[in-house]
Formats: C-alpha cells, sequence, structure tokens
C-alpha cells in the first residue's frame, strides 16, 4: 500500500519532489496574496463595531492557523521520524520549526495590534493568548534543542520528541476560548456552526488563509531542501548535481 | 510492521497519550484559576465548579454586559459607574475612573479589572471591551437592529 513512497525515503528523490511543488506553490501563493489583500484591506465592507480596525483579521486569522497547521505537520513528521527513523522526517522537523516560530510571532503581534484599540490592552493573560505564548515557546525550545547536539541523529530524535510533548497544547489553544472565560472571542469559522460572517468578508479571508498555506508550503519546502543539501553536502549525488549546475553556467 | 518499529510505535504513542492525560488533569484541576474572570452571577453566588465566592477587598477580574441604562458619568471627572449582567441575572455594580475603550457602550461585553469593594461592586482599575466573534457589514447591524443578534455571553 505504501510501496509508491518508498522511493522518497532517498534525499534525492524527495529534494527533486520537493522542488517540482515549489513553483506551483509560489504562483499560489503570488495570487491569493494580491487577491486577497486587495479585496479584504479595501473592498470587504468594514465591521459594524470595529470599524477598518478589524481587517487586521485577514493577516492575524491566518497566520494564527497556519502557525498551528505548521506544528501539526511537524509532529506528523516527528512521529514518522521516531517510528520509521527516517531521516529525511527529521529534516522536516528542523526545517519547519523556525517558519511556524515566526508565524506564530506574527500571529501573537498582530493581535496585540488589534488589541489595544479594541479591548484597550496590547496584551491580557487569558488563555487563548497565554497558550498562543506556550505555542511560540515550544517553536524556540525546538530551534534550540535542534541546534544543542553537534551529532544530528541525536539532535534530530531529540527535535522529535520535544516536538510531540508541544503536541499537547494545540487542542488547548483551540479550545481555550471554549473551555475557559477569555477575553478573546469564540472561533469565527473554525468551528461545526456556520461561520459568524457575511460571505464578502469571508471570501477573502478564506483566500488568504489559503495564501497563507501556500507560503508555508513554499518556506517549508526551501527550507527542507536546503536542509537536505546541508546534511548530505558530501555525498555523491549532490557533487554531481552542483558540477552538473555549474558546467550548465559555463 | 517489524517488532522494533511496533516497539517504537507503541513507546510514542504511550507517550503522547500519558502527556495529554496529565495535562489534562493538571487543567481540570486548575480551572477555575484559568477562567480570566468571575462573572455576575459568580460573585454573588460562587463559581459555577466550586462555589467559592470571592471576598471583599479581592483583587479579581468581572466580565458581563453593560446594563442598557445603567452608565452613569460624572460631568465633573472622569469618573464613572455602570451595572454588569449575565445570563445568570446576576448584577454587579463597577466604578471606574479613567478613559473607556472605544467598544464601550451600552450592552457590549465587558471586562473589568478591579478590587470587590461590597458583596455586588467593584472597583476598576482597567475596564476592557470584549468583543464577540461575529462581523458584520454596518448595514446588516442597522437591518438586525431589534433583533437579538448579538450573543449573550457565555454562561
Amino acid at each position: 500500500m505504501w510501496k509508491w513512497l518508498h522511493p522518497y525515503a532517498k534525499p534525492e528523490k524527495s529534494y527533486q519532489l520537493a522542488g517540482k511543488f515549489l513553483p506551483w506553490f509560489i504562483v499560489l501563493t503570488v495570487v491569493t496574496f494580491v487577491v486577497g489583500l486587495v479585496w479584504g484591506l479595501l473592498f470587504a465592507p468594514a465591521d459594524y463595531q470595529q470599524g477598518d480596525s478589524f481587517r487586521i483579521i485577514y493577516i492575524h486569522v491566518p497566520a494564527a492557523m497556519m502557525a498551528m497547521a505548521a506544528y501539526s505537520t511537524m509532529a506528523i513528521a516527528a512521529f514518522v521520524a521516531l517510528v520509521w527513523q527516517i531521516r529525511l522526517a527529521e529534516m522536516n522537523v528542523a526545517a519547519i520549526a523556525p517558519i511556524g516560530a515566526v508565524f506564530t510571532f506574527i500571529a501573537l503581534v498582530t493581535g496585540a495590534a488589534w488589541g489595544k484599540p479594541m479591548w484597550g490592552a496590547w496584551w491580557v493573560w487569558d488563555a487563548r493568548l497565554t497558550s498562543e505564548l506556550i505555542l511560540l515557546f515550544v517553536y524556540l525550545g525546538i530551534i534550540a534543542l535542534h541546534n544543542a547536539f553537534s551529532d544530528k541523529v541525536l539532535a534530530g530524535r531529540a527535535a522529535s520528541i520535544l516536538t510531540l510533548v508541544g503536541v499537547i497544547n494545540l487542542p488547548i489553544i483551540h479550545y481555550s476560548v471554549v473551555w475557559w472565560n477569555t477575553l478573546h472571542q469564540g472561533a469565527t469559522i473554525m468551528k461545526f456552526d456556520k461561520p459568524s460572517m457575511p460571505p464578502e468578508m469571508l471570501w477573502p479571508l478564506v483566500i488568504m488563509i489559503v495564501g497563507f498555506g501556500a507560503f508555508l508550503g513554499v518556506l517549508t519546502l526551501m527550507r527542507f531542501r536546503n536542509e537536505i543539501l546541508a546534511r548530505e553536502s558530501h555525498r555523491p549525488w549532490v557533487t554531481a548535481m552542483v558540477t552538473e549546475k555549474l558546467a550548465g553556467e559555463k | 510492521m517489524n517488532p522494533r518499529r511496533k516497539k517504537r510505535l507503541l513507546i510514542t504513542s504511550a507517550l503522547v497519550v500519558g502527556l495529554s492525560l496529565s495535562v489534562g488533569l493538571v487543567l481540570f484541576a486548575l480551572q477555575q484559576n484559568i477562567d480570566l474572570f468571575y462573572t455576575p452571577s459568580e460573585i454573588i453566588n460562587g463559581k459555577n465548579e466550586t462555589g467559592v465566592k470571592p471576598v471583599i477587598g479581592q483583587r479579581l477580574r468581572i466580565g458581563g454586559m453593560v446594563l442598557n441604562g445603567s452608565v452613569k458619568r460624572d460631568p465633573e471627572s472622569l469618573q464613572v459607574s455602570f451595572d454588569l449582567i449575565d445570563n445568570g441575572g446576576g448584577i454587579v455594580t463597577v466604578y471606574f475612573d479613567g478613559i473607556l475603550p472605544d467598544l464601550f457602550r451600552e450592552g457590549q461585553g465587558i471586562v473589568a479589572q478591579g478590587e470587590l469593594l461590597t458583596a455586588t461592586e467593584i472597583n476598576a482599575f482597567e475596564v476592557l471591551a470584549k468583543h464577540d466573534e461575529e462581523y458584520m457589514p454596518p448595514e446588516v447591524a442597522k437591518a438586525l437592529e431589534g433583533m437579538d443578534h448579538l450573543k449573550k455571553n457565555k454562561k
């Protein structure tokens, strides 16, 4: 059943596959960002309560969602890395962590900028904000742990374990607004009910979410390829590729 | 699946399940401390789960809806007082000296931080506006006016 996947356990194959996906993700990112940002920031109607300030949702929500999506991806890779001991999965963990950390940071900063005018405070220690901050610290911890070992096999294993430990934070972040009284409002779109938003506001948001997803894909693919090259730099296939590239340029 | 992989699969799964369980239990135990605020009924009747009532002089946060017609401003200063209400029917009066957030108005959900003066009065030093997860253009909001489109505060 999984036979078709086997060739991709070879770094060379994965490197090429990631290279094939990359341009598509770049195109999707550019298109969705242009359409989503222009539509959301200029043409979507203002909110009845928050006016134009609500438009920060078009950055804040996609960034926060992708910060969590990046972590889920990382956790799956970490699980695969631990159980099947596939080195590429470890490289994937190492590749995604900094991207996820930046997305989390964007979500926190845009959230603070939104909170100041609307709530009246940059930061409140409510469950949603605190758990999101913990997500940032978990990301930083994974990056630090991975860099703490000079032996890459050990580093990969340690980072994978920490990634799995941190995965518990994801449902806490998502349900924090349901389980506890928080200042942060409940979910607008990520729920089983229909979204609490009219379509003319929702569409640009959906486009931005797809856009951030594609952007996450672009960054992940690029970092993943770099990670493979960095670790395989002494292998014949890398040398062969580089010589071929150099010969082509001459 | 070979036995070594199976063992690793078991260990890894056990790690995740065990951790979720222990974190779940910790959060369950800390439940009331994680709530950002008391609701007005909780201040009067005690927390829903534990029945613990706040004591006078305690610093706490309260969250509820500003009762219509209850906002009284002092014309000479920034002093303002208003009543907070929730679904449970409790009413608590909040006194505040300072600038209110833009979203503050009657019917709005707010969270105030302050000190409990008497069983139903709070002297707040910070008032934060809480908005809900519903977004709509002004025209739609106008059309819906009078209807109860704003969701009541939870609990």
